[in-house]
């Protein structure tokens, strides 16, 4: 799990008291509203934003159609670990989240699809159970009704404060994954800043179509294990989208503002027309 | 299970005091006396030790411990015949997950294991038991191979985790891990997994989903390990003792959590002190747990699984999904 705290959030940050934001990437000052208009892009340098479920949704589900389910989810405290429930309460207040996944159903250009967006913004989107149960039900969700899937990642990985039931999220999910491919309905994963850990070695993995947003970190151990633990010198794409893409596990690196239309594409190219 | 087996500990101690007296007497030393207070003092000792087990943290030491037996001896104390299998077609072969066909009582059984040296030298060569992305692929290939000969398949977990490394990474780990943890779920022939020392997060879990998951005694299994616990959550990484007696990793703790089906046990001081009796209960379990399983139906083997995979978490709100379940098997035998 990596510290969110040093991480900028252009969206988390007060709109009224904030008008101005410093890009995390090239330091750049950008007027808030003209950030938006972008679509949290960095009109300086290109550098991606983290976005909010709500962020995301309004830029990629057709207006007013997203239906979240399973909100009522919250975690519990599986290994009676001290403070875990004042830090999740704490997290729930900050984000105005209940955990650190949204899921829901919603049409894009008018093509039904179920869609689960992480949020690295809740405890570092790492996943515990109530995340492994809602990617699981999204995933199990488009099996029954035979919907296209797709997730949008945000993690540090599991969420080592529920001990073992963290990791066996990886497992549920992924059978669910199986389950989903098993009843031939597309699943399309969209990694973004930063996706690695458990869930990159889970269901992030296992999209039919697998897109990364640009500069992305995508990876299993965290760069600072490796270089600590291991004592080797990494390269200066080490696990960005691009190093991901020139070793082949990620099938496209899209551009904000060309993901809706690329999903819109994806979904109408796996439309069951007359087969 | 028979008396003898209820309390090993005794057996072990008696058979140590033995030794010592043979040993005594061969060497020509009069050890009488000095033995006799041993024994006396060892007896309180020991009541003591058969009600109070050792601590999380003994356990994580003697999951680690370097005489541990690890999965190629177990294997070839269990098998009439074993023949090892390397590679994963692709880019090599790991040496830190191994593999191969053996036979139990006529049996034939895809074996796949992580597995550490017995030594130093012998360790550095296997990678101290931290699978590369080639050894999942590896592990993947011959679990797919037994499906395809009706083989059932035995997994021995014994890693402190996957290796994190440039080239575990370059060869994309998360994916080959991903992978297992999707084809392992459906696989149509048994799986029974068996933790046999530690249990490291994703790379023991990229070679642990099955029918079945048992853990000997003092095996340990994680989500990270202590050290990176206590470095993240206590933020010092010397608080791992206190890490690990707070994480519930050991082999009681899952199977109050039903996370595991059932306790191997272990000789007093560890699984080396006796690495045949071990290797004799796990071989009796495999047998039972095999003529069982075999016997069913692949597509019922595998809603098994799945369903109990998909009831793992602790949350509120949780709701029923069984009929949802049945709908997509339905889906998907219909789609063949
Ligand atoms: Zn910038």
């Amino acid at each position: 799990m990596r510290d969110s705290k040093k991480e900028h959030y252009a969206s988390f940050d007060d709109v009224d008291t904030k008008k101005i934001v410093t890009c995390p990437s090239c330091s750049s000052s950008i007027h808030r509203k003209r950030l938006e208009d972008e679509l949290y892009v960095c009109p300086e340098c290109g550098y991606h934003f983290k976005l909010t479920p709500a962020e995301r949704i309004a830029q990629i589900a057709d207006q007013n159609t997203f239906e979240e389910f399973a909100a009522d989810l919250t975690s519990r405290n599986p290994i009676a670990l001290k403070g875990y429930e004042a830090k999740v309460s704490q997290n729930q207040r900050d984000s105005d989240l209940k955990d650190a996944v949204v899921v829901g159903t919603c049409t894009i250009d008018g093509q039904e699809t179920v869609m689960g967006i992480m949020s690295f913004q809740f405890m570092g989107g790492s996943m515990g159970s109530v995340v492994g149960e809602k990617i699981t039900q999204a995933l199990l969700q488009g099996a029954d009704t035979n919907t296209p899937v797709i997730l949008f990642t945000a993690s540090g990985g599991a969420r080592m404060q529920e001990g073992i039931f963290s990791l066996m999220q990886m497992a549920k999910t992924a059978s669910a994954a199986a389950l989903l491919e098993a009843t031939a309905t597309p699943l399309f994963i969209v990694l973004t800043h930063p996706t690695t850990g458990g869930v990159t070695a889970s269901f992030a993995m296992l999209g039919d179509v697998i897109i990364a947003e640009p500069r992305a970190l995508i990876g299993f151990a965290g760069p600072r294990v490796i270089e600590g633990t291991i004592g080797q010198q990494l390269p200066k794409d080490f696990q960005t989208a691009e190093f991901q893409q020139k070793r082949g596990f990620v099938d496209a690196i899209v551009h904000r503002k060309e993901l809706r239309r690329t999903l819109s594409f994806l979904l109408s190219a796996h439309a069951k027309r007359g087969r | 299970m028979n008396e003898q087996d209820k309390n090993p500990q005794k057996d072990q101690i008696d058979k140590l005091f033995g030794e010592l007296e043979q040993l005594a007497q061969q060497q020509q030393m009069d050890l009488g006396s000095d033995l006799s207070t041993l024994k006396a003092k060892m007896v309180p000792v020991l009541k003591n030790r058969e009600t109070t087990a050792c601590s999380p943290w003994d356990k994580v030491c003697l999951a680690r411990h370097v005489q541990r037996p690890g999965s190629l001896e177990y294997i070839n104390m269990m098998c009439d015949d074993f023949m090892e299998l390397h590679g994963d077609r692709c880019y090599g072969d790991d040496t830190a997950l191994i593999g191969g066909i053996g036979t139990i009582d006529g049996r034939a059984i895809t074996f796949i294991g992580n597995q550490k040296g017995s030594n130093l030298k012998e360790n550095i060569a296997r990678n101290h038991g931290m699978g590369h992305p080639e050894g999942y692929r590896k592990a993947l290939r011959l679990v797919q191979q037994a499906e395809k000969f009706n083989r059932p398949v035995v997994s021995f977990i014994d890693t402190s985790g996957a290796y994190p490394g440039l080239a575990s990474e370059e060869r994309g780990i998360g994916e080959a891990i991903a992978r297992n943890l999707k084809e392992f779920s459906v696989l149509k022939v048994p799986v029974l997994c068996f933790i046999i020392g530690e249990g490291g997060s994703g790379g023991a879990l990229g070679i642990g989903v099955g029918d079945k998951l048992y853990m000997l005694e003092n095996a340990v299994y994680s989500v990270i390990s202590p050290e990176g616990f206590a470095s993240i959550l206590l933020r010092d990484s010397s608080k791992a003792e206190e890490a690990a007696n707070t994480m519930k990793i050991t082999a009681e703790d899952l199977k109050e959590f039903g996370i595991i089906h059932d306790i191997i046990p272990e000789p007093v001081g560890g699984a080396h002190k006796d690495p045949q009796l071990v290797a004799s209960h796990i071989k009796k379990i495999i047998t039972r747990d095999l003529d069982i399983l075999c016997s069913k139906p692949a597509d019922r083997l595998v809603r098994y699984r799945i369903k109990k995979i998909r009831g793992i978490g602790h949350f509120n709100g949780a709701q029923s999904w069984w009929d949802q379940l049945l709908n997509i098997f339905q889906l998907t035998r219909a789609l063949k």
